[in-house]
Parts: structure tokens; C-alpha cells; sequence
């Protein structure tokens, strides 16, 4: 298997605002992180392999690798799902539960900053976000690898056969199919309208 | 040279906009993002914010043209624009649009009409200014492209 020689860690990205999806995927990429931008939390849960009907539509070609995500960055104010709601869902699958997620708001308003990180949101930035926010993701995304790690060890500990069940990792396996769960398929860079 | 005096004449401009209020540091983050990978970056965020501000001030202008004011459709809008000129710097239309969502929380018809008639003129004098600041970045960017052939 290939591996690249440095890994870029993997960054979703969500918000309902194109010009503000350009700025945050700039700052992301300037600071060498691969970037992925949807503009709502039900794209996102789409490419995170959640949805709610369970009607499977690949949205990119078949050739394209699984990648991972490792941190999750979205706008509080959208339509239809905020980014609080997207936040609850994530911590509600047991698959997704452990990827970092920060929220975003131009809104400083504490009981809503409470909320989403009572829910378990790592962080909360105030919109704008600046190049120096971008700091202060590195750490959640380690946290991250390392839940992830121990997790991988005690599943190996206990010899389970479907290890698909708690692994955040959305990894390209040959024969291991998982019936329940969509496969979502991401690129690097790839903005989903 | 005359790509050294157009970028004075450019950093004289942007100056002059910090100075007056029409931009904040929001706008220099911006232009930090901007380097030789990127060198469109500014224009790219500049011009869409532009296409998006004028799609939501005709919106506005048609809702507040209503006999009857929907005016949480009204603050949707602010709040998209506010959001948007904040991303990009545009401070005096972001203050304006601030006013503008008080207004409109108060229910205040003529209050919005007027912040209505406040934000398009911050508006309108920042894309002017605009305008002229990608002018002289393409003009800028013609000789050294020139300069590298």
C-alpha cells in the first residue's frame, strides 16, 4: 500500500456562505491542511457516510480513494441544520463521534457557545476566523488520532472481525463491505454544491 | 518604473481606505492570504462580495417595498451581508448593517428604510473604491507578467 511520505491531516469544512467557504479553505490550505468544503450539514453528514434516507448516491467517480476526516469545521448559522445539529449528530454516531469538531459564528453570544461545547465541540471560533485561529486545530486533530489509535488497539486487543463499527477512518478495504453504512468517497479539494 | 508608481498608487488607495474607515484589519488578513500561489485571491473575494452584496441589496429593496414588511426575511438578508462584509473587511457596511438589524427588530419601517438607504451608499462608495483598487492590481500584474517574457 503507498503511503504518502508526509500526511496531510484532512479537513471538512462546512458553511452555507460561498464567500466565506473561499476564505475558510484558503486559511485552511495556507496553513497545509487538505480541504474539503460543503455548503450544509446534510452534505456533510453525506460525505461523513450518515444520512438520513438511505438511498445511496455516489456523487464522484468510482476511482476516487476513501480519505479520512480529521477535523470538522462548520458555521453555527445555517438553514435547516445548523451547526449545532450537525455537531449533535456526529457525537450521536458511534462511527463519527470521535472527529474533532469546531464551530464557527460571527455571533458572540455565550449561552450558544456553552451549548455547543456541553455537546462536545472542541472549540469555538468568532467569525472572521484569522490565520492564527488555524493554531489552535493542530491539537484537537492529534486528540483525535489518538482516540482513534487506542481505539484501533483495543479492537485488535479483542480480535473483533467487522472493526468498521467504532473506527472514525473511512479507509478503502477490498472485500470488506459494510452493508449498513454508505461508503463515502472524498478528494482532496473537493467542493460539493 | 511604472509598475513601482502603480503599486504606490495602489497602497495609496488601500491606505486611504483603512484610514477612512472603509476597511479594517479583517481586510489585511486577506491580502496575507494573497502570495505567488495565489495571487488572484484578493480579486476573487473582492468581486464576489460584490456579486453577493448586490443580489441581497436588490432583495432588500424589493422586501422593504412591500406594503407589508416580512422583516425576519429582511434580517436574514442583513445578516447574510453583515456576515459577508465582515469576512471581507468592509467595515463601515458591516456597522451599517448592525444598525440596519436593530431596526428591524424593532419593526421599525422608516428605521429600515433609511439604514436601507445608509447601507447601499457604504456600499456603493466602497465598490467604487474597489473597482479601482483591481484595476491597478491587473494593471500591476500586466507588466510583470510582461517583465517575465
Amino acid at each position: 500500500m503507498a503511503v504518502a511520505t508526509e500526511t496531510q491531516f484532512h479537513v471538512l469544512a462546512v458553511d452555507d456562505s460561498l464567500l466565506d467557504r473561499m476564505l475558510i479553505e484558503r486559511l485552511l490550505k495556507t496553513s497545509s491542511y487538505q480541504v474539503t468544503t460543503v455548503d450544509s450539514g446534510s452534505k456533510a453528514l453525506q460525505i461523513l457516510g450518515l444520512q438520513d434516507d438511505q438511498t445511496n448516491s455516489p456523487f464522484v467517480s468510482s476511482d476516487q480513494h476513501d480519505v479520512e476526516v480529521n477535523l470538522i469545521i462548520t458555521d453555527y448559522c445555517m438553514p435547516e441544520m445548523t451547526g449545532y445539529d450537525l455537531l449533535k449528530k456526529i457525537k450521536e454516531s458511534s462511527s463519527l463521534k470521535d472527529i474533532p469538531v469546531v464551530i464557527m459564528s460571527s455571533e458572540n453570544v455565550p449561552s450558544r457557545i456553552n451549548r455547543c461545547l456541553e455537546e462536545g465541540a472542541e472549540e469555538f471560533f468568532l467569525k472572521p476566523v484569522q490565520l492564527s485561529d488555524m493554531n489552535r486545530l493542530k491539537p484537537h486533530i492529534l486528540k483525535g488520532k489518538y482516540k482513534e489509535q487506542h481505539q484501533q488497539q483495543v479492537l485488535q486487543d479483542d480480535s473483533i472481525t467487522s472493526s468498521n463499527k467504532n473506527s472514525n477512518k473511512r479507509k478503502a478495504m477490498d472485500d470488506e463491505i459494510s452493508p449498513e453504512m454508505t461508503r463515502p468517497r472524498l478528494t482532496s479539494s473537493l467542493t460539493v454544491l | 518604473m511604472a509598475a513601482t508608481a502603480l503599486k504606490e498608487q495602489l497602497n495609496g488607495l488601500v491606505n486611504s481606505m483603512f484610514a477612512e474607515g472603509l476597511l479594517d484589519e479583517q481586510f489585511q488578513q486577506l491580502q496575507m492570504l494573497q502570495d505567488g500561489s495565489n495571487p488572484g485571491f484578493v480579486a476573487e473575494v473582492v468581486t464576489l462580495f460584490c456579486e453577493d452584496s448586490e443580489r441581497i441589496l436588490t432583495e432588500l429593496t424589493k422586501l422593504m417595498d412591500q406594503a407589508l414588511v416580512d422583516y425576519s426575511k429582511v434580517d436574514a438578508y442583513v445578516h447574510q451581508l453583515k456576515g459577508s462584509s465582515s469576512s471581507v473587511g468592509a467595515q463601515n457596511v458591516k456597522l451599517a448593517c448592525i444598525q440596519f438589524r436593530q431596526f428591524c427588530e424593532e419593526n421599525n419601517k422608516e428605521g429600515c428604510v433609511r439604514a436601507l438607504n445608509v447601507v447601499k451608499h457604504e456600499y456603493y462608495r466602497l465598490r467604487s473604491k474597489f473597482e479601482t483598487m483591481l484595476q491597478l492590481e491587473s494593471r500591476i500584474q500586466a507588466y510583470e507578467n510582461k517583465q517575465q517574457n
